[in-house]
């Protein structure tokens, strides 16, 4: 950005680091390839995330179909349900929200909104990408050895994990772990980027209150996930060494099939801790950026500043130190001491009081906006919806005496794909429609994307919302079939075709949606640099898509925090971070308040 | 879990606080360029590596927290575990990595004071130290598999060959990084980039000294 009045800057403290210095490679292998622009590993990570989560949406397709239509279909078997099941979980938790909210939004955002050339360690980024692509690569392996991928759930407990009788013993389970622990060391290799860029790489005059919250977010996620993920690294250890080597951290004496195992007297126990000790906190780390990226579309969308700017800081600072504390509610029924669930209980129930608070933060910022109903912001409204429900839906089984007869029925079924799967993945939705006219300098289809909305909007309400139902009826989760079941009645069948009719409708939608993306690439209407009047940095870059290095010949230097819009007195309804006050142009006096 | 927490804890009543000091008298939505006396960067000495390795060293604290909170916990929710008495070796290995740490500093010293010329000694010894006790890990370990303490024969001989090898694997992790360095020092690069990549190998070194400390005494007293 070319700046005229540079008299401000002059009492701006000098830029601390001095400009990178950034590998300009000339070939395409080096540009788009082994790049280390964090914008083209942001969408690598992105396209990658999204080819393997498309195979988790496939699997969930066939889920659907056993079990709306049960014995229709001969190519299932129990052992291929649980496998896909399994997959399905741990794609779409790990390798495509993860992946997707930190490697590709945080890549592509982080830098561009502090006013950053690139990431601070950009040969680590370009690293990180491949470890994680290697770790998908490995996870789909295992559909190709013998026996199969896992069919332990996502959530691996053992001893069922590793004992004969469940698929995947071969192999699968192998190529599970080793899949996690390589996606960990990417990971991390990525989140130290992330962290740091946020804490050195920021331009002058972006203070950490003058952060968007998309940043704000996505980094107390990476906190988190860097804190967090070392769990399911030791758990994911621990269960390779009692497979492959045969000692017993985690698995109990017993008999499998008939046969006296070599195991003796592990814990279960210790590995559910463990795992949940990660678990919980990952939930965050979807849920973190969703929240962040979702508060900014909202104040950009409704022309309005957010609400309590500093207390949503606060909240997700909240938010992120309190998960760590509220593990166990995944264990109600694995057996504690009372007291401990007493305890667990309240945690729970303390961390819905930050959540709330960002919710009622959202409703006051569109409250009385200037609405622009986008696609961005239809998104962004279901968002609030849904998350609402799934969050209402966990207050329930945050209590103890409510989980135990819920516990692994379709309730949590219901609750965590509302809060968990729903909830982020319409601000995933949001932030593509958003970002995407930057990204490539054309819009969206808007036709297109209204008919994906609604289909998937509602389409998902179809889905998970009777589900709850199905769970206060006490239909169990992980069942590949019913049968005779005498408390299940025949109504619960009827809802269950029901619901996959309205699956396979939500997933042939996306595949409108990823048509709109191919075809407004190439054929979409020019967007220019700033289609949405936004004002955070990304939006004021030399070039659409922005090049690499990002910004002209010099940093951009922000004057004020990102929310500025509908200024009252300023000619624009909104005033990108980096306009200086002395050139904020303003209305004629006399004509203030006339301005909206 | 109770080790994991408390660090957990002491983490992020230092984050927390960082967090309300850059916030609580700030107002936001207030433009304008920024006074000299804002702070809106960390201290200058905090430079992007210093900060990156502080945040890489609280990932693998996390990591091994966890291991140990898991050997706790396993330790108490069941009634098999008998305890193994640590090889004297151990103490032997102890020292040679005291002895990798202090060549270590001593290289360190050396380049800041300007010494180009003559740190690759020190730096030498630091790398030879650590892999003389990486070795003499390796003996500890036959030691205690002669003495009939098999790996699958009683989870405290499982954590016992666990926690040393993930804490060995930390340390040949370094060693790579040790070989950067010594190839920068080879090629005489510039002092200052010397300067920093040794600084960062040094610091980790230490980091795992006291990981070994904790560990083994860990292994001393249960
Ligand atoms: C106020 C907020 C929340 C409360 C009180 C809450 C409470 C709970 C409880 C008690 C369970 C265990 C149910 C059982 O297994 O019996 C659970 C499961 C779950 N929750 Fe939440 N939750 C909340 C928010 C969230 C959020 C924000 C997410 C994700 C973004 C999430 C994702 C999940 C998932 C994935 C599970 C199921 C894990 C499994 O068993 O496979 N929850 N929740
Ligand atoms: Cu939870």
């Amino acid at each position: 950005m070319a700046h005229t009045g540079h008299d401000a800057t002059s009492y701006a403290p000098p830029a601390e680091l001095p400009e990178m210095e950034l590998a300009h490679p000339k070939t395409f292998i080096g540009k788009y390839i082994w790049s280390q622009d964090a914008k083209v590993i942001a969408i690598q990570y992105a396209i990658t995330a999204t080819a393997i989560g498309f195979v988790a949406l496939v699997l969930s397709i066939l889920i659907r179909l056993q079990l709306g239509f049960p014995g229709t279909f001969s190519f299932m078997t129990p052992e291929t349900y649980l496998q896909h099941v399994s997959m399905h979980g741990m794609i779409m938790v790990i390798y495509l929200l993860t992946a997707l909210f930190l490697g590709g939004f945080g890549n592509y955002l982080i830098p561009l909104m502090c006013g950053a050339r690139d990431m601070v360690f950009p040969y680590l980024n370009m690293l990180s990408y491949w470890v994680y692509l290697l770790a998908v690569l490995v996870l789909a392996a295992s559909f190709f050895v013998p026996g199969g991928p896992t069919g332990a759930g996502w959530t691996l407990y053992p001893p069922q994990a590793i004992s004969p009788g469940t698929p995947g013993i071969d192999g699968g389970i192998i190529l599970m772990l080793a899949s996690l622990a390589l996606f960990i060391i990417g990971f991390t290799m990525g989140g130290l980027n992330y962290i740091v860029t946020v804490l050195q790489a920021r331009t002058r005059g972006m203070t950490l209150m003058r952060l968007p919250l998309t940043i704000w977010g996505i980094f107390m996620a990476t906190v988190l996930a860097m804190l967090a993920f070392p769990a399911l690294l030791v758990a994911a250890l621990m269960m390779l060494m009692d497979l492959l080597v045969g000692t017993s951290f985690f698995m109990p004496t017993m008999m499998a099939l008939g046969e006296q195992t070599g195991y003796q007297d592990g814990s279960p126990l210790l590995f559910q801790h463990l795992f949940w000790f990660f678990g919980h906190p990952e939930v965050y780390i979807v849920a973190l950026p969703a929240f962040g990226i979702v508060s900014d579309i909202l104040a950009t969308h409704a022309r309005r500043n957010i609400f309590g700017y500093r207390m949503m800081v606060w909240a997700l600072v909240a938010i992120g130190g309190l998960s760590f504390v509220v593990w166990a509610h995944h264990m109600y029924v694995s057996g504690m001491n009372p007291y401990f669930g007493f305890l667990f209980a309240t945690t729970t129930l303390i961390i819905a009081v930050p959540t709330a608070i960002k919710v009622y933060n959202w409703v006051l910022t569109l409250w009385r906006g200037n609405i622009q109903l986008t696609l961005p912001m239809l998104f962004s409204i279901a968002f609030i919806f849904t998350f609402i429900n799934g969050g209402l839906s966990g207050l329930f089984l945050g209590n103890v005496t409510v989980d135990v007869p819920l516990a692994d029925t379709y309730f949590v079924v219901g609750h965590f794909h509302m809060v968990m799967a729903v909830a982020p993945i319409m601000v995933v939705f949001a932030a593509i429609y958003h970002w995407f006219p930057k990204i490539t300098g054309r819009m969206l289809h808007s036709g297109m994307g209204h008919v994906h909305f609604w289909v998937t909007f509602i389409g998902t309400y179809a889905i998970y919302y009777p589900m709850h139902y199905l769970g206060f009826a006490g239909v169990p989760r992980r069942y590949y079939a019913y049968g005779e079941t005498g408390f299940i009645p025949e109504s619960v069948v009827t809802l269950n075709s029901a619901i996959t009719i309205a699956a396979v409708v939500v997933s042939l939608v996306q595949i409108l949606f990823i048509y709109n993306l191919v075809w407004s690439t190439f054929r979409g209407r020019e967007a220019g640099p700033n289609p949405w009047k936004a004002t955070t940095l990304e939006w004021q870059t030399e070039h659409t898509p922005p090049r690499h290095g990002n910004f002209g010949k010099e940093l951009p230097v922000v004057y004020r925090w990102p929310y500025d819009y509908s200024v009252p007195g300023a000619k624009d309804d909104f005033i990108p971070q980096n306009v200086p006050p002395e050139q904020v142009e303003m209305l004629p006096e006399g004509a203030v308040g006339a301005g909206r | 879990m109770t080790t994991t927490l408390v660090f957990l804890v002491a983490l992020l009543v230092v984050f927390l606080g960082w967090i309300v000091r850059q916030s609580i008298n700030v107002k936001p939505w207030a433009a304008g360029g920024l006074q000299p006396s804002e702070t809106d960067h960390l201290h200058p000495a905090a430079t992007a590596a210093r900060v990156g390795l502080g945040v890489f060293l609280a990932v693998i604290t996390s990591f091994f927290m966890l291991s140990i909170s898991a050997y706790n916990m396993r330790m108490d929710m069941s009634e098999d575990w008998v305890s193994l008495s640590p090889p004297l070796l151990l103490w032997l290995n102890t020292l040679v990595l005291v002895a990798g740490s202090f060549a270590l500093q001593r290289a360190w010293n050396l380049a800041r004071a300007g010494h180009a010329a003559r740190l690759m000694p020190a730096l030498l010894a630091g790398g030879l130290f650590t892999g003389v006790f990486v070795v003499g890990q390796l003996i500890a370990w036959w030691q205690v598999h002669a003495g009939g303490y098999l790996l699958t024969g009683n989870p405290a001989n499982s954590f016992f060959y666990l926690i040393t090898a993930l804490h060995g694997l930390h340390l040949l992790g370094g060693l790579v990084a040790w070989y950067r360095v010594v190839r920068r020092v080879r090629r005489s690069e510039h002092i200052a980039r010397i300067r920093v990549s040794l600084e960062l190998c040094t610091l980790y070194w230490h980091f795992l000294l006291l990981v070994w400390f904790i560990l083994f005494g860990l292994l001393l007293t249960t």
